[in-house]
């Protein structure tokens, strides 16, 4: 009951804080991507009270009288970074802003994303001047089960304001960078399934006690268990960040044996197991086109994305986890290096805008520029993947939050 | 030993035919070119000779000689070899933890040739980089100045002075990378004043060395990190210093006034800050730009402005990859993003090969393509400042260093299973004729 009471409480004033920053504005495009159809030529987008209320070109769609107008050379939907830490990682990359990987246990399903997202964080507002209005974030790679995710816009003063989707997913690691030294576990890859697969047969163990058990023999909440269990139940999917083709090869089976929705995530050297993958169905956030070729990641290659969709496997791009200089990469650029890399531009631009939010379960809102979805606009003043292009524009919820080039 | 034998007779038949293939003139003609020095020539030929450039200009204005092989270049774009003052491919290590100025370490004795990052770097169309130390120490050793000739030892892709020795710089840190626990200093006064002891240890030295003595005795002995300060101190060593913070900028200026040292500075995050100080200075700064800023406190106010204001303040301007921190077939988007952020085409593409070429004291060799100057020089499909642009060809002394076309090449440039791994030593020679 008394949550019932905080979350309509936050609805309220989410609504009385919000409801005045709509502006009614519309949008000219020389070229607009709507990612929800053929591009545009001469188009116009309309925003009415947050949301897209008309596309097309110019000479059927009407500017209303006393809409602010936006223009540019290319207009696309506002972008979506398909993973990313933003928020739960900070620049400062100080203990104070450093959320992203709780190092006390290996297997931590529990630990929500909301309770860590930072709406503040200055790297938010610097990504969100290049178009990105929204991103998937949370829990870092690096541990076993490392938390959850969520999906929040790029702006808003709480985290109510900026929340779209929670949990999104849930974070796994297989590889080295989850292995533990001075005996700590898990130290060997066989270590690291054999204890998501206990956990597993755990979660499912609750799930079924949970179903069958009379009311008195019930078990005890477990905040691990409960949110595993929503990933056997195929309602939360299950991130598994992987390189090495033996450690994706890993998530498949995986997969097989508990039946839960699975997000590739990272995926090196996932253009060795092509058709595998693809007789799952299952998609891959391919890691950023720029990440470096270390470690598992030596075998990287720019063209991952580009093979991976040739073959029909559904793709993202992300910005990724950057432990160090730069704390941050821009899913923008992440795209522009994959479509100077075998995707062709709509190719690219689909996977850090339609496709990613196909892939992070947010389509329904954003990703597109169509009637009814949520009114997130970028504007740049050519190719947005070439480099001396600049965004111009960018809009979230009907609201202009940047104008100044970048 | 009797392998060795076999392998260095081989590799001088094989440079020896390189050479003699480097004898021929080679004329690319039809190609856009950026000369660097002097305007672009939109339809221009190259042509190269014994591993130098003959002659640059527009087709019908430069003579072809005869016996040349002519190569159709047209629809593509040729520039000099991209020179990095800034790079830490091969798997190296300098100084190590004992502590915090170690000037007689020499970063090459520690360079693995067959590694992967090498290739990259000729994929990112390098031809010349400064391979550096890291900046943990206030001084982590001296640097090497190496052409991306292609070799099995180090030894093979020095650029050497007149008297044969490999040049070379010295690096040097301060801010935060550098502070560590004790004997490293633990604040920015202390990292100061152990630098200027250092440096007053190699004057006196210096001036021990140059006292006329009749008693050999009392000479100092020989110490291995004063002599490496004292070229420092007489000009012939310059010391690549990295920083970042706008109060540790003004900090390496002071005491390269105090001790009359010739500097670059690396990174210089903060450097729009007192970029009118840097300039009056007339101190050059080796730059480079992130996809973000943050990740540390002081690359907070990192920004991809830095090159278009410290351009404008007068300041000469490089640009730098920090391999690993940004990839070397990555280095063109630095020049890239500068524009996008405010510098001119002509100072953002003169940041990427002539600048640094300066700042390595080897502009009268490399940097531009110019009659008499080094053969190194890069084929492009398009715009060098479009991200769809491909580096097709890298040549480096005349000779062909990199060719997108040939698998091997494309694999390093692109990556793919097996791009991560050491090359392969060569081992033909040996598996064929057995040792003798």
């Amino acid at each position: 009951m008394k949550r019932h009471l905080s979350a309509c409480f936050s609805l309220l004033v989410f609504a009385f804080a919000a409801a005045p920053a709509f502006s009614q504005v519309a949008v000219r495009g020389k070229t607009v991507y709507t990612m929800g159809g053929a591009a545009i030529e001469n188009g116009v987008v309309v925003i009415r009270d947050g949301k897209i209320a008309e596309v097309g070109p110019a000479d059927q769609v009407a500017v209303p009288a006393g809409f602010r107008v936006l223009e540019g050379a290319v207009v696309t939907p506002g972008l979506v970074d398909a993973h990313s830490v933003v928020g739960l990682t900070g620049i400062y990359n100080q203990p104070h802003d450093q959320d992203q990987l709780e190092r006390s246990a290996p297997i931590q399903p529990e630990l929500r994303a909301i309770d860590a997202f930072n709406t503040q964080e200055a790297l938010l507002e610097y990504i969100r001047g290049f178009g990105i209005t929204t991103v998937h974030t949370g829990h870092a790679p690096g541990e076993l089960i490392s938390g959850q995710t969520c999906v929040v816009k790029t702006i808003g003063n709480t985290l109510a304001d900026a929340l779209l989707l929670e949990p999104a997913a849930v974070a796994a690691t297989i590889g080295s960078d989850a292995r533990k030294n001075e005996k700590k576990s898990p130290g060997t890859r066989g270590k690291m399934s054999a204890m998501l697969r206990e956990q597993f047969i755990k979660a499912q163990e609750y799930a079924h006690k949970l179903e069958t058990a009379a009311d008195d023999k019930k078990p005890d909440r477990d905040l691990k268990l409960e949110v595993l269990a929503r990933v056997l139940k195929g309602e939360v999917p299950l991130m598994v960040s992987a390189d090495r083709a033996q450690d994706i090869a890993s998530a498949l089976r995986l997969r097989e044996e508990f039946g839960f929705k699975l997000i590739l995530d990272s995926a090196a050297e996932a253009y060795l197991l092509i058709e595998q993958i693809k007789a799952t169905g299952v998609p891959v956030i391919v890691h950023a086109s720029m990440v470096r070729a270390y470690g598992d990641r030596k075998n990287m290659s720019f063209e991952t994305a580009a093979k991976l969709h040739e073959a029909g496997i559904m793709i993202a791009l992300q910005s990724g986890y950057e432990d160090y200089v730069p704390k941050t990469r821009v899913a923008l650029f992440e795209a522009a290096i994959a479509a100077a890399n075998g995707l062709s531009f709509e190719e690219a631009l689909a996977t850090i805008t339609i496709d990613a939010a196909r892939i992070v379960g947010v389509a329904d809102r954003v990703g597109s520029l169509e009637p009814g979805k949520d009114g997130d606009v970028a504007i740049y003043d050519g190719d947005p993947f070439e480099y001396a292009t600049h965004c111009v524009g960018v809009i979230i919820d009907g609201q202009v939050v940047s104008t100044s080039p970048r | 030993m009797t392998i060795f034998g076999i392998r260095s007779a081989a590799v001088v038949l094989l440079l020896g035919s390189a050479a003699a293939a480097q004898d021929v003139p080679r004329a690319f003609t039809g190609a856009h070119i950026i000369p660097i020095a002097g305007d672009e020539i939109d339809r221009g030929t190259l042509v190269v000779r014994g591993g130098k450039i003959l002659a640059v200009g527009p087709d019908d204005a430069v003579e072809i000689p005869a016996g040349a092989e002519r190569i159709d270049a047209a629809g593509r774009v040729i520039m000099p070899g991209l020179v990095c003052t800034h790079n830490h491919a091969g798997g190296i290590g300098g100084a190590d933890g004992s502590g915090p100025i170690q000037p007689e370490v020499r970063i090459l004795d520690s360079i693995n040739v067959l590694d992967p990052g090498f290739r990259r770097v000729v994929a990112g169309g390098l031809t010349t980089i400064n391979l550096m130390p890291g900046s943990g120490h206030l001084c982590s050793g001296q640097t090497v100045y190496l052409k991306m000739r292609g070799g099995k030892t180090v030894d093979q892709l020095y650029i050497r002075d007149s008297a044969g020795m490999p040049t070379g710089g010295l690096k040097m840190a301060n801010g935060t990378n550098s502070m560590h626990e004790s004997p490293f200093p633990g604040t920015r006064g202390k990292s100061a004043a152990l630098v200027r002891e250092k440096f007053i240890k190699a004057q006196e030295y210096r001036e021990k060395l140059q006292r006329p003595s009749v008693d050999p005795e009392k000479q100092p002995t020989r110490d291995l990190a004063m002599e490496a300060l004292v070229e420092v101190l007489e000009g012939k060593r310059v010391v690549h210093h990295h920083t970042h913070r706008h109060d540790d900028i003004m900090t390496v200026i002071r005491l390269s006034k105090e001790f009359g040292f010739r500097v670059v500075l690396h990174h210089v995050s903060e450097g729009w800050k007192v970029a009118d100080e840097i300039a009056a200075a007339g101190v050059p700064c080796s730059i480079i730009l992130v996809d973000s800023p943050g990740g540390k406190l002081e690359a907070v106010n990192l920004v991809m402005e830095t090159g278009g204001i410290l351009e404008r303040a007068g300041v000469k301007v490089a640009f730098h990859t920090d391999d690993w921190i940004t990839d070397s077939r990555l280095f063109l988007r630095s020049a890239a993003l500068g524009v996008r952020a405010g510098m001119s085409r002509a100072e953002a593409l003169k940041a990427l090969t002539l600048a640094g070429a300066e700042m390595l004291d080897l502009a009268d060799r490399i940097g531009s393509l110019e009659a008499g100057k080094d053969a190194d020089f890069i084929i492009l499909s398009a715009d060098p400042l479009s991200v769809y642009a491909k580096v097709l060809e890298t040549w480096v002394d005349g000779g062909k260093v990199f060719d997108r076309n040939i698998p091997d090449d494309r694999l390093h440039a692109v990556g793919g299973y097996g791009a991560g791994d050491d090359v392969e030593p060569y081992l033909c020679c040996y598996d064929k004729e057995g040792p003798s």
